[in-house]
């Protein structure tokens, strides 16, 4: 039976990776038997039941080996946030006579936002800043530890300027002072290598749905030896340190996606970011009063951030969906708040750039003629958005534009 | 994304009037870079007082630059007068409405509308933030302009005010000023509406002990307790010992620099309203 012609599809050049990815055809050929004929629950004593339970302890040895660790070391959760937040739950409460958190103000709010809920119970919380192009001073890093430090919480890479921390050095770190080390790797998997034979982390969190594999599931690695609290309480699955039933066929896609991200890295830091840079230059070419935010060394392969003076990124979104690209943006208006991105304002980025800011983020499904078709297109959108503003080079308005400028500089620097 | 109706995109994606208008007399500007967004909206009124063109510049959102659209739109051919009565709700109306976090888009069309006509009749235009005592520090927005959406706009809580004004949309520290102008307009309206504001249709005249604990723990729970609750706090009735009010705040309010400042302009004040004049209120150690 026919589903319709394939041109019925909308065209679609996905350019939002870091948001979400599409299922890799592999790891839903490997999940499709797990949703229909082997329904088994992983934890009954039958075979039926087993052959599920066998499929999930593949997927752990296949997580564990991308990573690097004892597959033992592998926790199954439900996505990166509750990851996150596990880790975090176990460092704070395995040692509850310490009451300080180090952490950046530019974390994922799976970490932000649950640092802050243990701020308000008490907590003492060293936020990190950092620089115009969203680095840490590892400086900093080491005057915030303290003795009565519960857990150190850094992300591997932003999701948002894709800015890459130096985690070894922070680790090692925590290590020489004996403080436990967490960090949220859900945009670096996959995407740089993570290799945790002789890495001095003690939890790490990821997501499926960022490497392929579907949305709802994810890992948190907790090092052997390390004290654990679960988080969500329940019967005996994974070894006692996350209850519920397992959600079964999306582990096994998340097996897979990883082994294949495993494979794939060399592809992402080669023909991916090639393809990044061939975005970047382009637009960089074509468009004056641009700017880059991020690391232009320490960077995902895969991540753009990218800024344009005087308009605004939910406008520029709506008129790149009309050629079917999809990116994000840093802007205000786009995310129900007001203010352009926690992370944005932690770099110090300008008004003036921080509301016209777009991410756009590669996979390995992208391609030159995609890329092609967003330096040809958003030049025109971002001259057609500019001649209607009231701050455009041309414009009377010019003065006050600076004034503004320099007054959110000072603002965004405080 | 949001949901827009077809005319909110049919008039961001071929928006009217776009541009300067050289032969202008008139001409309003509003909104900031750092805020977001910003309108300058020139207008051609002629000898008559008929507006004869209008033209706009804007940077901001879809919805800002339909917005700024449909105004160009709505006022030609108006007599000033007639322009002078249009509203934020003329404008989100013709839209066939806006998303409700994208109304201040409309606010901002009608503060140009009337920065326009403000300039046309010679008076200097004061920007609506140099009127009144500023409130929200983000955004540039005062008591003044809160005052004028929650009456126009029939607003009840902070999250309204923030989406029709952008108030409380940054740090959020402005969030308690804005919950008592509400609870000052709206207790302005109250009769006129006939909804008078918890408490106060049955108030007695010498309160007994029992009276004013019932009123008391009232308030509390129906008109403090869900203020709070919206920015993750809460507070607990501890005692009451004649005209003290002992009580304890819960959640975010706990340890927040602004713990004080609640007790005293949001509970006390409120308290010494509906209940009695003399009401202290003191914190639990
Ligand atoms: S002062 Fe109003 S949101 Fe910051």
């Amino acid at each position: 039976m026919s589903h319709g012609p394939a041109q019925d599809k909308p065209q679609v050049i996905y350019l939002d990776n870091n948001a979400t990815t599409r299922v890799a055809p592999e790891v839903l050929e490997e999940m499709l038997p797990f949703l229909s004929e082997y329904y088994g629950n992983p934890s009954s004593m039958h075979s039926f039941g087993g052959k599920v339970g066998g499929k999930i302890n593949q997927a752990r040895e296949r997580v564990a080996a991308a990573l690097g660790c004892d597959p033992r070391e592998v926790v199954f959760t439900s996505c990166g946030t509750e990851s996150d937040n596990t880790a975090l739950h176990s460092a704070v409460s395995a040692r509850p006579d310490k009451r300080h958190i180090v952490t950046t103000r530019v974390e994922h709010p799976a970490v932000l936002n649950y640092v802050k809920l243990l701020e308000q119970q008490g907590y003492s919380v060293t936020w990190l800043p950092v620089d115009k192009h969203g680095r840490l001073d590892l400086e900093h890093v080491r005057e915030a530890i303290r003795a009565d430090t519960a857990v150190v919480s850094v992300m591997w890479a932003n999701n948002e300027s894709g800015t890459v921390f130096p985690v070894r050095e922070i680790g090692a770190m925590c290590r020489e002072k004996g403080v436990p080390f967490h960090t949220d790797a859900v945009q670096a998997v996959g995407k740089i290598p993570v290799n945790l034979k002789e890495f001095p982390c003690d939890y790490l969190a990821l997501s499926g749905h960022k490497i392929h594999a579907p949305k709802g599931v994810g890992a948190l690695y907790v090092r052997k030896g390390m004290l654990f609290k679960p988080f969500m309480i329940g019967g005996h699955q994974e070894r006692g340190r996350r209850g519920g039933t397992e959600n079964a066929a999306s582990i096994i896609g998340l097996g897979k996606a990883m082994e294949l991200a495993a494979a794939g890295i060399q592809d992402e830091n080669t023909r991916v970011k090639a393809l990044r840079d061939r975005l970047e230059k382009g637009l960089m070419g074509a468009i004056p009063e641009a700017l880059i935010n991020g690391d232009p060394v320490n960077r995902l392969p895969n991540t753009l951030s990218i800024a344009f003076m005087y308009i605004e990124g939910e406008a520029m979104l709506l008129l790149l969906d009309q050629f079917g690209i999809c990116a994000s943006s840093g802007s205000a208006c786009t995310s129900g708040s007001l203010e352009p991105s926690h992370v944005l304002r932690a770099m110090g980025v300008p008004f003036t750039y921080a509301h016209g800011s777009l991410r756009f983020s590669l996979s390995r499904y992208t391609t030159e003629a995609e890329i092609d078709t967003v330096v040809r297109e958003l030049p025109k959108i971002v001259a057609r958005l500019r001649a209607m503003s009231p701050f455009s080079a041309d414009s009377e308005t010019e003065g006050q534009h600076k004034a503004v400028a320099a007054c959110a500089v000072e603002r965004s620097t405080e | 994304m949001w949901e827009y109706t077809d005319k909110v995109k049919e008039h961001f994606l071929n928006p009217r009037n776009v541009g300067k208008l050289d032969d202008a007399n008139a001409v309003g500007e509003v909104g900031s870079l750092a805020c977001g967004d910003a309108l300058k909206l020139y207008l051609k009124i002629d000898d008559k007082g008929v507006i004869r063109d209008a033209k706009f510049q804007t940077f901001g959102c879809a919805s800002a630059i339909a917005s700024s659209s449909v105004l160009t739109e709505l006022v030609k051919g108006k007599t000033v007068e007639e322009a002078r009565a249009l509203t934020n709700k003329d404008i989100a109306g013709f839209l066939g409405g806006l998303p409700k976090e994208k109304m201040h888009c409309s606010v901002m069309g009608q503060e140009a509308l009337e920065a326009a006509l403000k300039n046309y009749w010679g008076e200097k235009y004061v920007a609506p933030t140099g009127e009144g005592e500023l409130i929200c520090h983000c955004f540039g927005v005062t008591d003044e302009q809160i005052r004028r959406a929650i009456r126009e706009n029939d607003l009840k809580t902070a999250e309204e005010v923030t989406q029709f004004t952008k108030a409380g949309g940054g740090c959020g520290e402005c969030i308690l000023d804005i919950e008592r102008l509400l609870m000052e307009v709206r207790g302005e309206q109250a009769p006129a509406e006939g909804v008078a504001p918890v408490a106060e249709e049955k108030k007695p005249k010498r309160l007994t002990n029992i009276q004013r604990m019932q009123l008391v723990s009232k308030v509390i729970d129906e008109e403090i307790r869900p203020s709070l609750k919206k920015d993750g706090g809460d507070i607990e009735l501890i005692d009451i010992d004649g005209l003290n009010v002992v009580v304890s705040l819960r959640g975010a309010c706990v340890g927040c620099p602004s713990a004080q400042l609640t007790l005293k302009q949001l509970v006390e004040r409120r308290l010494r309203e509906t209940v009695e004049p003399d009401i202290v209120i003191q914190e639990a150690q």
